[in-house]
């Protein structure tokens, strides 16, 4: 749309204006001066990642990471400013310093990793990507879709995907392409596209928004690796850490059975582990050298919870896109979500 | 006083005053001053732009044109494919944004005119049919009448394989409009050349006809006879030749029909939108027009004996066609950058193609919008460079 377009004439004009300051300034001394974490989420909203809840506050996956991350730095997760953006706008927003960083279920690539100037800190959703067709079609298989018109969001890894599957499975497709998510929503459920396709979490969460949510199935082929985390400018190594390790607390509490509720009780345990993720005892502390106090960890789990609560809560059986952990769940339980070690 | 009596005295102190007080070397100074300010602003934004990106971590550099771009594209006027680079891509937007805006024209200037004239006539219904249709649609904002179109005419027409079944093998359905595509036979370009050459000879018998009326006063039916000329001889050469063309039927297969032409939703629902907001503004542009010819100019033409289509053709229209042109350019720069907004509905042009899965793909935003902004300042150029052609032949000599 216009106005993106022109979003994206600004967050170019940005770099001609700024004068030449050095990328590492501290993205934690400006987070700390103005009082809150600008975070990028999902503009159109993803229900169970970024989307506004009926009272307007900001709930989801992505949104818990941002609010980790005030936690840690501020010990109120509240101090969060979200900016919804577009697949298109999302990076150049971060690079353009709009927002300190991005959780906008971005999927982590080789060329966004090194060709962006930016980092991303971590996989707090192991995802895939998959197809959505109507019942009507009779179809069972992504296999048997040759030929299909297909409608997809512009400047996706899913744009790429869809383009790889269909040619080395040797069948042609039409891609629909919109620069809006909703707007790829609304052609599809038009009938202007026999398939939709974008990460297998969207898929349930936008069959829900479908007029007839029953008239759709998602089929049962992965086609794609989507690991999907929060991203940070490159060059600002503290504030990575900050990212990175935010999501780590979480899991690390999940893994010794911390949780929102028991984190005070837990703040006694005799576990050197839990201790130390806590900061409990005489010179325990992981904080202050990432800038952070002590407690960074114990404000985290105590504003926001553990992963799984975090998992259960949003996308979970506690939503209504009830997603099993499958690929998410610890690494102690088959999962693939697994945290180096504090100490 | 005088500051610049030179026969006075010739002393060099009024020589360097002479020269301070010169206009025209004053002018030069001051003009060279604000170039030489304007050129260091260009080279520090350049350089700091480039500092920056550099500080960011951001490669800048114009070689991801050759990477392969690897995304499909709706409509492909050119070869593309999976494999063709993002430099391809850029072309097929491109064209893609050329055909939208060009048969947007079209059809906006055909409306226009024909909306402008009714809202003068002296029929109360078309009158005030046509100023509805002006005031509502000049006052809703473009996208909302894109979205709407497109919304309408996804809603109206049905799947593919309930499309409506049109003569001709075509097939009407919310997966477009798939029409038979001609292929080509041996001969066929024989057929193709001879319509310029048709054109070349109406031309001419249009200029001979002219200069007869001027010597002779006869006149000679010089519409019907070029008509003939530019119709009939491709015709007769087409039925000589044995009609050197067969069709590709589109068939269903599968979900959608393969092989034909398609014309796509997003083409149908952009041109409904942007053509029929442009030509209110045309229609009004044309009104102006018309009504800025006195009815003086008419009643002379009548009094010198020329007919009513002879009145309107050569001395309304031509007066009229003054006061148009100019502001009808500016509607015709309109569309084309307002085509930019068919990104909303999933039409492949070169903002949604380049400027969009290009440069989210590369990242590299500052060249590709860079690159997307000269393209539509190089077209809207183009066009009023043809417009002010176009003007320069039509404006009244005054003598």
């Amino acid at each position: 749309m216009r106005s993106n377009t022109f979003k994206t004439l600004l967050l170019g004009a940005v770099f001609l204006g700024a004068g030449a300051v050095a990328a590492s300034a501290g993205t934690l001394d400006d987070v700390k001066a103005k009082g809150f974490v600008q975070c990028g989420v999902n503009g159109a909203g993803l229900a169970g990642f970024g989307a506004p809840d009926d009272a307007g506050n900001w709930k989801g996956l992505d949104v818990d990471a941002c609010r980790a991350v005030a936690a840690a730095v501020f010990g109120d997760p509240s101090k969060v400013k979200y900016t919804g953006l577009s697949a298109k706008e999302r990076f150049t927003a971060l690079q353009s310093k709009e927002i300190d960083m991005l959780a906008r279920n971005s999927t982590n690539t080789m060329s966004r990793d090194t060709q962006l100037g930016i980092t991303f800190t971590g996989v707090n959703y192991y995802d895939g990507q998959g197809f959505m067709v109507k019942k009507a079609l009779g179809v069972s298989s992504a296999k048997d879709l040759n030929g299909a018109s297909v409608c997809v969001q512009s400047g996706t890894t899913t744009e790429l995907n869809l383009a790889d599957y269909f040619k080395s499975n040797g069948m042609t497709f039409n891609a629909v392409v919109f620069e809006k998510q909703e707007e790829a929503d609304a052609a599809y459920d038009a009938g202007r596209c026999d398939a939709y396709t974008t990460d297998a979490s969207g898929l349930y969460s936008i069959r829900l928004k479908m007029t007839n949510p029953d008239d759709s199935i998602v089929l049962p082929e992965i086609i794609s690796k989507e690991p999907l985390g929060p991203a940070v400018r490159q060059g600002d190594d503290q504030w990575e850490s900050i990212v990175r390790w935010s999501h780590y607390a979480m899991l690390i509490a999940e893994e010794f059975g911390v949780t929102q509720a028991n984190v005070d009780e837990m703040k006694s345990s005799e576990n050197p582990e839990v201790q130390r993720l806590l900061g409990v005892g005489e010179g325990v502390d992981f904080g202050t050298p990432i800038g952070l106090t002590k407690d960074w960890a114990y404000n985290i789990i105590k504003g926001v919870g553990n992963y799984g609560e975090s998992f259960e809560r949003n996308v979970g059986e506690g939503s209504p896109l009830k997603i099993a952990r499958g690929l998410n769940a610890l690494w102690t339980k088959g999962g693939l979500q697994y945290a180096p070690p504090i100490r | 006083m005088t500051l610049r009596d030179k026969t006075a005295d010739e002393t060099p102190r009024s020589w360097v005053r002479a020269v301070l007080y010169d206009a025209t070397i004053r002018g030069w100074v001051f003009q060279g001053l604000v170039l030489l300010a304007l050129i260091l602003f260009a080279v520090w934004v350049v350089h700091n732009t480039a500092a920056n990106l550099r500080a960011a971590n951001i490669p800048f550099g114009f070689d991801f044109l050759n990477m392969r771009a690897g995304f499909d594209i709706s409509q492909k006027p050119i070869d593309y494919t999976l494999d063709s680079s993002h430099a391809q891509a850029f072309k097929v937007g491109l064209l893609n944004t050329i055909i939208v805006s060009v048969l947007g024209i079209i059809l906006a200037t055909i409306i226009g005119f024909v909306v402008g004239i009714s809202r003068l006539s002296r029929n109360w219904l078309l009158a005030r049919a046509a100023t509805v249709y002006i005031e509502t649609l000049r006052n809703v904002p473009l996208l909302l009448q894109l979205l709407f179109w497109y919304k309408a005419v996804l809603s109206v027409l049905p799947g593919p394989r309930q499309g409506y079944v049109l003569p001709f093998s075509a097939n009407l359905s919310n997966r477009g409009l798939t029409m038979p595509r001609p292929i080509p036979g041996e001969g066929f370009e024989i057929v193709m050349w001879s319509v310029p050459v048709a054109v070349a000879l109406a031309w001419a018998i249009a200029r001979w006809a002219k200069n007869r009326q001027a010597a002779t006063g006869q006149s000679f039916p010089v519409f019907r006879a070029s008509l003939g000329i530019v119709v009939g001889l491709p015709v007769v050469l087409f039925v000589v030749l044995g009609a050197p063309l067969s069709f590709e039927i589109p068939e269903l297969k599968g979900f959608n029909f393969a092989g034909g032409m398609v014309v796509h939703p997003e083409l149908i629902a952009m041109l409904l939108g942007i053509s029929l907001y442009t030509a209110t503004f045309i229609a009004e542009t044309v009104r102006a027009g018309i009504l800025a010819v006195s009815t003086g100019q008419s009643e002379a033409a009548f009094s010198l004996g020329l007919r009513p289509r002879q009145t309107m053709r050569l001395i309304v229209v031509p007066q009229a066609m003054r006061v148009i042109i100019p502001p009808l350019t500016s509607q015709y720069l309109n569309l084309t950058k307002n085509s930019s907004l068919a990104l909303a509905i999933g039409y492949p042009d070169l903002v949604a193609v380049f400027a969009g899965s290009t440069l989210n793909i590369t990242g590299h935003a500052i060249e590709v919008i860079a690159i997307t902004m000269a393209v539509y300042l190089a077209l809207s150029l183009i066009t009023a460079a043809l417009m002010n052609w176009f003007n320069a032949r039509v404006a009244l000599v005054e003598r």
